[in-house]
């Protein structure tokens, strides 16, 4: 992090030199591994770069690189990176969050998030779990899972990010897994680079909570058709499809949300003419 | 007509019209208010209404004075009646007395008991009759032209302010509104009514109508905020519809989120790209504000929040003005998060406070709570020009960096550089989590408590200057309030004074960090000390009684919304020194 640092393009530039907290085999280290290598292959100098999150272990990423970073509360991740990028346009800002920040209780930022349409990038680690607060379900864990909160399952459905960031009008969906760190920083590539409100869920393991989901590695695969730019054709096979179908599953083409212009005045006395009595 | 004369260049004359929501009774206000200042009176209009956008009750509230005025007069004069649909409903708040005139169209049957009995007389004016003999009348209209021939208003003022505010609609729309007007001044030229303003006083200052909520806007624009994000809420809104425009020709956005939480998580994003933000609400959305308001106090990001206080809890009366949510600004947060509220304390000084609030949170890096009310921020007040004032300093931002930044560091003033996202080598995560100096996250006892010092102490440390609160006058009595209520105060320190009795203002406008040396120095010499507050719980008197020692005769005058404090209920315990 000097201030002689030259513009850097190796991955290893954009981590910062602090210990990440998560389990050993966590998925998250992946993301972060492949969310360096996109910054790398992308040219961007770091200080160029914001990392916002909220609260899980997801959220720890902004700390570990070594971009401008923001560790919000629990949920809102996407209301003030939506901030930072209305007022700082120049900034690429990425959004990374979990299940249980970006479903639950952030779940209506997200809804908002994807209408709006300001042009970020939200990374989603998707493990089906609480985590950080010890193995409760989360928005996407399956009714029957047993947990001590909630003995013999939730009963309740899953919620499908993907389908419902369609709905909501975000501008490109894509679906991820943490175990291929390469196609992930791909992917994220891609998502950066394309205008608008860019979804990423990334199927990315708890082996703490969910050892489960260690066979994930065999069930992913990349997704049978190519991506589309019709959101009722991608709903339609998001809604049928098996959760592991990994890719771009949707580009739309949506302008931005940017309500910041260029100045017409700076001069106050303007405003101040209406208030002459 | 000597006598009452008198009275009007002291009091001024108040003007209640009311009718049903929808009837045009805010915008007869608004038209009176204006002709009366355009023909060189000073003046207040606020309004009194019920929760229905139509159909629900209105009332619009003058006070129109030779002298400049800041709250309403214990009394009406004038009452004008549109139409008495639900007008029982403001019956506590427009006090009439046997010097008072009802106005009242003789088929919308008699005026509520209540609120006739306490008037001297009732004047019928037809309005029923006039507007079904010529449909291009309104009653509204009508009525505005018999409260100002009732009032002795300068009737080209008037028609020249018709045909600026009808212009766009028409030439048949001003020769419609002009004839409506003359109709209703007609109806009354045969009453003896003695309710004249005396003569108005002109100086060449120049001059605004201006409400609480503009005010705040034109504040935060003074002092530099650029991006604002907000939920609509009465009794805020007009803020955010002031700004909207302005903040987009500014080269600034106004954002409207989809709920507080995200609003402030919003201007918190903003704030730590650089740009000084802001949003308001009211208590509702105060409450589910705060535990951001804690982040922006953790991770030391500038912001300014505006609550526009409403009748509470929960959804309370959102129409109306009170003073109950002092402790939720002053305590409602999680963990020791020492943050600034200040509290305007007049229509004007909404824009005072509002630019002084930004320019501390961004100075001190910290959130500030701007505690206005329905009362300042709906009620529209001729003043003069607020002067321009410049707060010198602005947030300390980091450009050089050594091996290692520490966006927290400790020691001196406790402000610590604060690098902007875009500077190369600044690179840091803001954090919610205790942190080290560096912005690492810790759970060491040594770490957080050094950050805790830091956060207090940057607060602690600033000089405040004289603005942190309005002391007034000489004696050994004071009274001590907050907001909107300090002109009442005034008002009633004036009537003291009148009886010959010295009594001290004193009002906080800092309301937190709290200035405990100052406050001593204010109390000095108080032997009897009136608290007067519109709170249910003394909120303030609690406040007062944990931070700052007050005399052994000390009482307090509290109650809630929406009933206006009085100046002469508070002039009355003066005079009797007892207790409320």
């Amino acid at each position: 992090m000097s201030a002689t640092a030259p513009l850097s393009c190796k991955p290893g530039d954009y981590k910062s030199d602090i210990k990440p907290i998560w389990c050993p085999g966590c998925g998250d280290y992946h993301v972060l591994m492949a969310l360096t290598r996109a910054f790398a292959a992308l040219g961007l100098p770091p200080e160029q770069i914001a990392v916002v999150s909220g609260i899980g272990c997801s959220s720890r990423i902004p700390a570990y690189t070594s971009c401008y970073g923001f560790h919000g509360v629990h949920g809102r991740s996407l209301a003030v990176a939506a901030g930072l990028k209305i007022v700082r346009p120049d900034l690429t800002v990425v959004v990374t969050s979990g299940d249980g920040d970006g479903y639950s209780i952030g779940g209506n930022h997200f809804l908002h998030a994807c209408r709006r349409n300001v042009d970020l990038t939200y990374v989603v680690m998707d493990n089906h779990i609480y985590g950080m607060t010890k193995g409760q379900p989360s928005p996407t864990t399956e009714p029957d899972f047993d947990t001590a909160l909630t003995p013999g399952g939730t009963g309740v459905r899953p919620f499908n990010p993907l389908v419902v960031a369609l709905a909501s009008g975000a501008n490109f969906v894509a679906r991820a897994y943490s175990g291929n760190p390469h196609d992930t920083a791909s992917l994220l590539v891609e998502a950066v680079r394309h205008p608008g409100f860019s979804f990423v869920e990334v199927l990315s393991p708890c082996v703490t909570y969910r050892p489960d989901q260690r066979a994930w590695k065999e069930r992913v695969h990349s997704a049978p058709v190519s991506a589309t730019d019709d959101a009722a054709r991608a709903a339609r096979r998001l809604m049928t499809d098996d959760g592991f179908n990994l890719g771009v599953l949707y580009r739309g083409n949506r302008l931005p949300y940017q309500p910041t212009a260029v100045a017409v005045t700076s001069d106050l006395a303007e405003f101040e003419k209406g208030f002459e009595i | 007509m000597f006598g009452k004369t008198a009275i009007a260049e002291t009091a001024g004359v108040s003007v209640a019209m009311v009718g049903s929501g929808g009837a045009g009774v805010l915008t007869t206000g608004e038209m009176l208010l204006e002709a009366a200042c355009a023909a060189g009176w000073n003046g207040l209009l606020t309004r009194s209404v019920g929760a229905q956008i139509r159909g629900g009750e209105a009332a619009a509230l003058l006070r129109l004075a030779t002298r400049p005025v800041e709250c309403l007069a214990d009394q009406f004069d004038l009452l004008v009646g549109i139409d008495w649909v639900n007008a029982q409903r403001f019956e506590a708040e427009i006090p009439l007395g046997p010097g008072s005139v009802v106005v009242s169209d003789p088929h919308a049957g008699p005026p509520p008991a209540a609120i006739a009995a306490g008037a001297a007389r009732v004047i019928e004016l037809p309005l029923t009759d006039l507007t079904k003999n010529n449909s291009a009348w309104r009653a509204n209209m009508i009525a505005l032209g018999a409260a100002a021939r009732l009032l002795g208003l300068d009737e080209d003022v008037l028609r020249g302010l018709i045909e600026k505010r009808f212009a766009a609609k028409g030439e048949a729309a001003v020769r419609a509104n002009v004839s409506a007007v003359e109709a209703g001044a007609r109806a009354m030229a045969s009453e003896a009514c003695s309710i004249g303003l005396a003569p108005a006083r002109k100086t060449g200052a120049k001059r605004w109508l201006i409400t609480g909520n503009e005010a705040v806007g034109l504040g935060a624009l003074r002092g530099g905020v650029r991006f604002a994000a907000a939920y609509p809420i009465t009794p805020a809104s007009e803020i955010l519809e002031w700004l909207a425009p302005r903040l987009a020709k500014l080269g600034g956005a106004l954002v409207q989120a989809e709920d507080e939480l995200a609003s402030i998580n919003m201007i918190i994003g903003a704030s730590y790209g650089g740009v000084p933000a802001l949003t308001a609400t009211s208590g509702p959305g105060l409450s589910l504000m705060t535990e951001a308001l804690g982040l922006a106090t953790a991770a030391e990001v500038p912001i300014v929040v505006i609550d526009v206080m409403r009748g509470g809890p929960s959804t309370g009366i959102p129409t109306k003005s009170e003073q109950a949510d002092l402790n939720i600004a002053v305590y409602g947060l999680h963990g020791d998060a020492p943050h600034i509220v200040i509290a305007p304390q007049s229509v004007p000084d909404c824009l005072l406070a509002t630019q002084w609030a930004t320019f501390l949170a961004e100075v001190l890096q910290a959130p500030a709570i701007v505690l206005s009310d329905q009362f300042l921020g709906q009620t529209q007040v001729a003043v003069s020009r607020p002067a321009d004032i410049a707060f010198i300093g602005q947030r300390l931002k980091a450009t050089e960096f050594g091996t290692s930044y520490k966006r927290y560091a400790l020691g001196g003033s406790a402000v610590s550089p604060m690098a902007i996202p875009g500077t190369r080598g600044g690179q840091y995560t803001a954090d919610g989590l205790t942190h080290t100096e560096r912005g690492i996250p810790t759970s060491s006892a040594r770490d957080h408590g050094a950050q805790l010092d830091k956060r207090r102490d940057k607060l602690e440390l600033h000089a405040y200057g004289d603005l942190w609160a309005t002391l007034e006058g000489e004696g050994d009595v004071a009274v001590l309030t907050w907001g909107s209520l300090t002109g009442v105060v005034r008002e009633a320190i004036a009537l003291a004074r009148a009886d010959g009795l010295d009594v001290r203002l004193i009002a906080p406008r800092l309301l937190l960090p709290t200035r405990p040396a100052e406050m001593a120095n204010a109390l000095t010499g108080i032997k009897r000390l009136l608290v007067v507050e519109q709170s249910h719980g003394a909120q303030f008197h609690r406040y007062l009684r944990a931070h700052y020692t007050l005399p052994s005769d000390t009482s307090v005058l509290h109650r809630p919304g929406p009933l206006p404090m009085r100046p002469g209920e508070i002039h009355r315990l003066l005079r009797r020194g007892g207790t409320p």
